[in-house]
């Protein structure tokens, strides 16, 4: 069934999570298209006017439609408790500690993605929307020194394989909604707020970050890049990238 | 003697105001579609200058007739306001609502007939103002059907413009629902008792309360929305936004959530608007050309009145991923679980209902049993929607354009089709021509396909929505994005199947068989106990008293395959 | 000629209800969302701000306490009014009925009052959330009172004929009008504590 769907390839530690609720869920639907879809021709078939020219008042009067509609819910429960509930709940708690994972923050605004590193010291220099120019589009404020080997990359978003990443969500102007399809990420960038995200990709790859939410006349190419790379290739990046 | 003014234009007849929505909303929904046919291309074709017509839209949307995303966006958000609000609603309710309804009382018109020339003047009234914004500076709303804030506050003046015209919807729709409610109440003929009312009566009933107590939560939210453009409020602008290199100026502090949770807490319910109307329809022609009742009258009406009742408590499954935690969404991923069930409860006892029946497949019929799987669809896949984590994938992609597009146009689309081809002998007193019909019905079902399957395959392999170039710079998509020539051809291919429907309405005025006062041996008043068109004072000759359910047909040990609501129980007649 | 609706005057028997009553009952189910709707923003508004003004600093607490009596005042006027109608008894009616127009006078006379202080001192709907709801709590509310002031005028004007004519029904509109007017006067004993108190 997997293959069948064609969902993006499968690159982080709970993207199976994910699609297993989707695979279990059109499994579902096959069954009572099937079903339901047999009974329905056989009915329009046997029943026409021509095979059947006085109807039957009772019509059917089996009951194991009951039990048809008990099993369908049946089903609908444990895929949402079982399946769906825990891998949603995995998602927006369990966070790795900070000290094991790559932290970003990511701000969205018209129409890029701005993605900023804390750099060696692990601490994000302090940022402030009066200094927001087009060269610092999320206002950095260099005099801090937390901010000195700070990284802040636009449309280029590169994480280490294998390491939990954690993901600080925001967006300057109007919400958008950072999609990484091959991670079964997604989250809404929402002015004002900031959202966390995690995830461990598991696959190296080069892919695209998708903008889900309507965000204005660009939105259809709000699109970013992001790279999954071997832990080394990725220091060798960042401590390029930091060097100004 | 009536004027002109008061018998045609001002009418306080139910009949004429229910014919009155109905021309209304089908040219609505005809607009509706047309701006989609136009989308269609630029999503098939993306960049090319649309052909022939490409020069009727200006420099400001359409360049050397080459669709711009300002236009495009206002297309997309104007297509969906449209075909909810001015089209589906207004036919569904304002029209078959308005003209069938107290017929199947045994009324002789509405509660209040003065609210209800205002409900479709009012309508009208909206539906001009939403047209109008097309000529504004810088067009029509382009923020989506949605109208998210802050985006929508940063829109151009169309933005204030759509507002106030929803705002007359509501009114409408407010004056519109508490006529329903009281005329159903209070206006049902003697014997008429609530489970002796047909299903599309009690379709409607809910229907009026969902529209009576949900929308005010838009105007609610129509009303903070406005403040925000027009005084400078910061109800859903927060503090410390940057626009477009500038930091906005105003007292921020607001929520941009707000606006997304009063907004939902009308537009759930709003899908059931669309919907339960539709179920009714075609019960009332399955039953009629099934010879039949429907299988399990009870559970139906009883399943519709908690789907309803439900719909309240589900808007936030279509925000998931605005940052919810693990018991919110718990709760509405639970709730939304809870609302399938009398879902596939209707749609099970309409499958049954078939078994036994000596099934007339005539063009209403149709129309009617292709409801059933297409509804089927749109129902299921909202499953993965409806659950949290499976949404991360799909959300926003065009499985969601799939699944309710499923639900509204294959489904509750065709039914109001069937409604139109089943009503309109008691409109005109004269058939719809069948062969016409028949085309229109196979020539709909196929493109109609074509266009929303591909939309699952799509939406799976991760293709976003709304998006001007159908996601054409994409890589992850790029081996399902021939489809979009597929969809678009078929697009167009369902809007040239229209002309034979249209060709029908106007052709059958004039040449149609005459239908007789109850040409599909229906047992419910509105054909048993009128003419064909019903008199056009007072509806009845002699008040209608009933004395039995509203499907009997088929009885054993009668003579006819149908007892009429109105007649009294016969010696011999199997009770 | 008008067509003969059922019910507008007597009651239906299996339900107990004339139309007009039911559908008022209706229409202030929908207000009842409508304003619970907008109660809900303000709550959501203010529970999820960081900074939210100390309301008492831009609100006019006595006036307003002196408009809610003048407004419950008002809510006891016109029950006065109806059960005068139904003890016959026209001409207290109509001096119920102009109390009550009075008072829903007084009370936007003193709305008034309360907003040109608030312009005064420069504070609008923009200056902050608080403001913002204020004053589309308080202006809604407003509208409704001049809604139904201008019902109950009709009432007590050129409306009042039909006593002769039809006093069950005109009765009835008399108690419609008496329970939206109740409404309204609930609503501002919700806005009262809630903008004013809290
Ligand atoms: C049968 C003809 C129809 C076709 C071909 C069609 C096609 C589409 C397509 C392709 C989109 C997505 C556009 C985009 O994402 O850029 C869309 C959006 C939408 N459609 Fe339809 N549709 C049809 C009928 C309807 C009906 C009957 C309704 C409602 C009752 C409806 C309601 C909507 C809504 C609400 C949206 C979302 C608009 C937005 O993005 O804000 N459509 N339609
Ligand atoms: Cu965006
Ligand atoms: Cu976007």
């Amino acid at each position: 069934m997997l293959e069948l769907l064609g969902l993006p390839p499968e690159a982080s530690a709970h993207a199976a999570e994910i699609d297993r609720v989707i695979v279990l869920l059109h499994w579902l639907m096959a069954v009572l298209a099937a079903g339901w879809g047999a009974f329905f021709l056989y009915t329009l078939v046997r029943f026409r006017r021509g095979a059947n020219p006085v109807a039957r008042r009772e019509g059917i009067t089996a009951g194991w439609s009951t039990y048809v509609e008990a099993a369908v819910v049946l089903s609908e429960v444990v895929i949402l408790v079982f399946f769906s509930i825990p891998a949603y709940s995995a998602r927006v708690t369990g966070f790795p500690n900070a000290m094991e994972a790559t932290e970003v923050r990511v701000v969205a605004e018209q129409f890029a993605w701005n993605v900023h590193y804390p750099g060696a010291d692990r601490t994000f220099g302090r940022t402030d929307i009066r200094l927001v120019s087009s060269e610092n589009p999320i206002g950095l404020d260099r005099k801090d020194p937390a901010a000195a080997d700070d990284v802040v990359s636009v449309n280029q978003f590169n994480i280490p394989l294998g390491r939990p990443v954690i993901v600080h969500l925001t967006s300057k102007d109007v919400i958008h909604s950072f999609g990484l399809p091959q991670m079964r990420v997604k989250q809404d960038a929402i002015p004002g707020m900031v959202h966390d995200l995690w995830f461990t990709p598991t696959r190296t790859g080069d892919w695209e970050i998708v903008c889900s939410q309507l965000c204005g006349l660009g939105h259809y190419r709000m699109r970013g890049f992001y790279s999954v790379q071997a832990p080394e290739a990725f220091t060798a990046w960042l401590r390029e990238a930091a060097t100004p | 003697m009536p004027t002109f003014f008061r018998r045609y234009i001002f009418s306080l007849d139910h009949k004429v105001i229910g014919v009155q929505y109905a021309l209304t909303s089908l040219v609505f929904l005809l607009f509706g579609f047309t701006l989609m046919l136009l989308m269609r291309w630029q999503l098939a074709y993306p960049g090319q200058p649309l052909p022939f017509i490409g020069g009727l839209f200006g420099v400001a949307n359409a360049p050397g007739g080459v669709m711009l995303p300002e236009f495009y966006n206002q297309l997309g958000a104007m297509h969906g306001t449209v075909m909810v609000f001015l089209g589906v609603v207004p036919l569904a309710v304002g029209g078959f609502g308005n003209y069938v309804m107290p017929l199947q009382i045994g009324a002789s018109d509405m509660a209040f007939p003065k609210l209800n020339m205002a409900s479709y003047w009012l309508y009208f009234l909206g539906g001009v103002t939403m047209l109008a914004s097309f000529v504004l500076p810088g067009g029509a709303a382009n923020s989506g059907w949605t109208a998210y804030p802050p985006l929508s506050y940063f829109a151009t003046i169309g933005q204030t413009v759509w507002l106030g015209g929803m705002l007359f919807l509501i009114l409408s729709s407010l004056l519109g629902s508490v006529n329903f409610i009281t005329t159903i109440v209070q206006l049902r003929a003697p014997g008429l008792t609530w489970f002796r009312l047909p299903f599309f009566v009690w379709g409607q009933l809910v229907t009026a309360f969902l529209l009576l107590l949900a929308f005010p939560a838009l105007q609610a939210a129509a009303l903070l929305q406005a403040m925000d453009r027009i005084f400078g409020t910061s109800f859903f602008m927060p503090s410390g936004l940057v626009y477009g290199g500038k930091v906005v100026a105003g007292a921020g502090g607001g929520n941009p959530l707000l606006w997304q949770h009063l907004f939902w807490f009308l537009a759930h319910p709003e899908v059931y608007v669309l919907i339960l109307p539709a179920m009714g329809i075609v019960v009332e022609i399955m039953t009629a050309n099934t010879r039949k009742p429907i299988w399990g009258y009870r559970l139906m009406v009883g399943s519709a009145i908690f789907l309803g009742f439900m719909s309240f408590l589900v808007w936030a499954h279509h925000m998931f991923l605005t940052g919810m935690g693990t018991s919110i969404s718990t709760f509405f991923q639970t709730t939304t679980m809870i609302i399938s069930i009398p879902s596939v409860i209707i749609l099970s006892a309409l499958f049954l209902s078939l078994y036994g029946g000596s099934i007339r497949f005539n063009t209403p019929m149709l129309f009617a049993l292709a409801f059933l799987p297409m509804f089927g669809i749109g129902g299921l896949t909202g499953l993965p929607l409806g659950l949290a984590s499976s949404d991360i994938a799909l959300h926003d992609t065009y499985y969601v354009i799939g699944h309710f597009h499923y639900v509204v146009a294959p489904g509750t689309i065709f039914a109001l089709f069937a409604g139109v081809y089943y009503w309109y002998p008691k409109v005109t007193g004269r058939l719809m021509n069948e062969t016409l019909g028949k085309i229109h019905f196979a020539g709909s079902f196929v493109f109609i396909n074509g266009i929303f399957m591909p939309m699952f395959i799509q939406g799976l392999a991760g293709m976003n929505r709304r998006l001007y170039d159908g996601g054409a710079q994409y890589a992850h998509v790029k081996d399902v994005l021939h489809w979009n020539t597929f969809m678009s051809w078929s697009a167009w291919g369902l809007g040239l199947f229209q002309l034979f429907f249209i060709v029908n309405v106007f052709l059958s005025l004039r040449t149609g068989k005459p239908a007789g006062s109850n040409p599909w041996q229906a047992t419910t008043l509105d054909w048993a106990a009128t003419s064909s068109p019903p008199l056009a004072h007072g509806n009845f000759a002699s008040a209608p008293v009933v004395h039995r359910g509203p499907y009997d047909y088929s009885v054993p040990g009668t003579r006819e395959d149908f007892i009429p609501q109105h007649v009294e129980h016969a010696d011999g007649e199997a009770r | 000629m008008e067509l003969e609706i059922p019910y507008t005057v007597e009651e239906r028997p299996d339900t107990g209800l004339t139309n007009a009553r039911l559908a008022i009952w209706l229409f202030l189910a929908s207000e009842v969302m409508l304003f619970g709707s907008l109660f809900s923003a303000y709550v959501l508004l203010r529970s999820g701000s960081e900074f939210w003004p100390r309301q008492a600093d831009y609100v006019n607490i006595p006036l307003a306490t002196l408009n809610t009596i003048v407004l419950i005042t008002s809510s006891v006027t016109i029950v006065m009014a109806w059960a005068s109608l139904k003890l016959q008894q026209f001409r207290s009616y109509r001096l119920y009925m102009g109390l009550t127009v009075l008072a829903g006078l007084g009370f936007l006379i003193l709305k008034g009052v309360e907003y040109g202080q608030k312009f005064e001192h420069h504070y609008y709907p923009a200056t902050n959330n608080f403001l913002g709801m204020y004053f589309v709590l308080t202006g809604l509310h407003i509208a409704h009172v001049i809604g139904g002031l201008v019902v109950n005028l009709y009432l007590l004007g050129p409306g009042a004929r039909m006593w002769k004519t039809a006093p069950a029904q005109f009765t009835g509109r008399v108690e419609a009008a008496g329970l939206y007017w109740h409404f309204v006067d609930l609503v501002w004993i919700f806005l009262f504590p809630v903008l004013y108190l809290l």
